[in-house]
């Protein structure tokens, strides 16, 4: 029932440099992820959209081995050029991996940025570390030319500064150098320009897609902005309740929704469809804590198309090598025009 | 500060009046940054550079600019949070400028806020019942259980939930608790600042839907304050975009949208990703381009 083409581990195409199978995240017996599984290949951009504990954060976390104490995943998770799952392997190993052949970018850029030290040491670090460059000078050097790449006026006088002298934008852009520093082949951004403003923002993603396709990077990209991922990535992977419940190519995905939550999160999220008083189209009732989704489909209990069948869960049908959904009731396919957003006598006040 | 006698506005386009319910003249604010120098003290920031605008009884007026333009100081002095370094503000033609809190009463009453993070403006301590019926304690009002009730059904909660904990509730079913306590003394305008920008996609449009209902039928005037020209565009009849302390563009918010004036208003209107551009081709680059 993995939502990823049907191949077997060992014929995976060899352009894949991430491989997610059959993930779970579970803490004390509640499953907060559930059956997760996809690839991303070199210099392919996805994107991973959900609502708060949709479990898009753990998925990603699982990834780069950084899940909070407590929280246990099992499953599948192989990154092409590592030797081992990187489910289940241990700090000392990881950390040969991580600002390697994996590196990521969170939401906040203060808390993943050492303050204390000058900003182009911490970008020669990563590089000394992993040991990419023979010695500190050209770490340095290497260091000031990835300042610049990401657009930072004087990238001199930038390496010498500390981060707290940075506007947050422009903090954002440091992380991103170091995530780039060492051409990883997978770089994991969740939520990397929700706290900026929006030119700023345009020009952090503007940096990212230009970094990742420079390096022939897979990314994967998590975010709850439905046009960000429109305009970022290739494709996309809408995940609610723990689950994948649809993916494909971004256009498919977002002018021909499958998948009943896909098409109201759509109508939600457009603001230029109204009905005849002027009120948007709404999902009904509220996105539950993670953990305490329904049986069977995550999704029935806002759903107005669910009937009883859906308290089992639903087959994820493939509808292409890397798209698919999983429900009963699935939004036709084709014929229908626009956004397939949910007509206005769907909408209420909730 | 004493009441400054009305000066002549002196930006020229904004049509201010007595039926405004909001009325802001000249307005500046000037914040003196604790000292990083001996020697010499700290540049002073200039907040807010001269602000001009009326906003109409019954009208949906909209802020929106970038962290750091003054969209936050203009809100906190139009609800008498603040004081203007000069300038007034006037509240149904009233001046509440260098007022004493004792007499921004009517201010209190008139006009409630609803801010951002529902979780932050909501006492953990506090049960729902309590929260909402805090401004009518404050003011003197008697009567609370019913008028509770009330105002919680009319947010879309269930009169129980006034027994229960702000945590208790998802954050679209807090930021409904805020609306409640701010229309409980009978507001006639309404302050939201960034009210739905915490929220879930699918969470965010059953808010919005439920402030312009509780618009219409209450017949309120609105001033939303927000970075996001999307949910601006939807929720108001005009638009004032802030840059730097200062309004750089007022008008109907088709107008602003469809045919910017300024420079920077069309840069912010250019950065904003949508669904139909990107579909459309836009890349990230092109965002960027302007």
């Amino acid at each position: 029932m993995t939502p990823a083409p049907e191949t077997g581990p060992a014929a995976a195409a060899h352009d894949d440099v991430l491989a997610v199978r059959n993930l779970d995240v579970t803490v004390g017996g509640r499953k907060l992820v559930e059956d997760v599984g996809f690839t991303i290949r070199a210099g392919e951009r996805v994107g991973l959209i959900g609502e708060s504990g949709s479990g898009k954060s753990l998925t990603a976390l699982s990834v780069l081995g950084l899940l909070p104490e407590g929280l246990r995943a099992s499953g599948s998770v192989r990154l092409a050029g590592v030797g081992h799952d990187l489910v289940g392997a241990d700090e000392a190993r990881m950390s040969r991996v991580r600002g390697k052949e994996i590196a990521m970018v969170f939401q906040e850029p203060m808390t993943a940025l050492n303050p204390t030290m000058r900003v182009g040491r911490q970008i020669a670090e990563v590089l000394l570390i992993h040991r990419t460059r023979p010695d500190r000078a050209s770490a340095r050097a290497a260091a000031v030319e990835l300042l610049a790449q990401v657009g930072l006026p004087d990238p001199e006088a930038a390496a010498r500064a500390y981060p707290h002298q940075f506007s947050g934008g422009q903090r954002q852009r440091v992380v991103l150098a170091i995530a780039l520093a060492n051409d990883p082949a997978l770089l994991v951004c969740d939520e990397p320009t929700t706290a900026l403003d929006v030119t700023v923002q345009a020009r952090v993603l503007d940096l990212i897609v230009r970094g990742v396709q420079d390096r022939r990077s897979a990314l994967l990209f998590i975010t709850h902005d439905l046009a960000v991922v429109a305009t970022a990535c290739e494709r996309v992977m809408v995940m609610y309740g723990g689950r994948l419940v649809e993916s494909g190519p971004v256009h498919e995905v977002f002018t021909h929704p499958r998948h009943r939550y896909t098409q109201g999160l759509i109508g939600a999220s457009d603001l230029t469809v109204v009905d005849g008083r002027g009120r948007l189209a709404t999902i009904r009732g509220s996105v539950p804590p993670a953990g305490r989704f329904p049986a069977g489909c995550v999704f029935r209990n806002r759903c107005d198309h669910a009937t009883d069948v859906c308290a089992t869960r639903p087959k994820w049908i493939p509808t292409g090598p890397d798209s698919g959904y999983a429900c009963f009731h699935p939004v036709p396919g084709s014929g229908a025009h626009g956004t397939g957003a949910p007509t206005n006598q769907e909408a209420g006040r909730g | 500060m004493a009441e400054q006698p009305t000066s002549t506005p002196l930006a020229p386009e904004p049509r201010t009046g007595p039926a405004d319910a909001i009325s802001v003249r000249d307005v500046t604010r000037v914040y003196q940054r604790p000292r990083t120098s001996l020697r010499r003290p700290s540049p002073p920031v200039h907040a807010l550079r001269g602000v001009s605008f009326g906003i109409p009884q019954g009208q949906r007026f909209g802020i929106v600019g970038e962290s750091g333009c003054g969209k936050s100081t203009l809100l906190r002095i139009m609800a008498g949070l603040d004081r203007p370094t000069s300038g007034g503000v006037a509240i149904d033609g009233r001046d509440i400028t260098g007022l004493r809190e004792r007499r921004l009463k009517f201010v209190r009453e008139r006009l409630q806020l609803v801010f951002q993070d529902p979780m932050s403006s909501l006492d953990p301590r506090m049960r729902v019942g309590d929260i909402v019926a805090e401004p009518l304690v404050a003011q003197g009002h008697g009567n609370r259980r019913e008028r509770v009730a009330e105002l919680l059904e009319a947010v879309g909660l269930r009169a129980d939930a006034a027994d229960r904990y702000p945590h208790q509730f998802s954050g679209g079913q807090r930021q409904r608790i805020s609306i409640a306590r701010a229309l409980a003394p009978r507001p006639k305008i309404i302050v939201a600042d960034e009210p739905v920008s915490a929220l879930d996609v699918s969470v965010r449009a059953q808010v919005l839907n439920l402030i312009a209902d509780l618009v219409d039928e209450l017949s309120l005037t609105l001033v939303f304050v927000s970075h996001d020209l999307s949910v601006v565009r939807h929720v108001c009849d005009r638009v004032a975009v802030m840059h730097a302390g200062q309004i750089v563009e007022t008008g109907s918010t088709e107008q602003v949208y469809e045919d910017p004036r300024h420079s920077y208003t069309r840069r912010l209107i250019a950065a904003v990703p949508t669904l139909g551009k990107a579909l459309s081709g836009v890349s990230a680059a092109d965002l960027n381009r302007e």
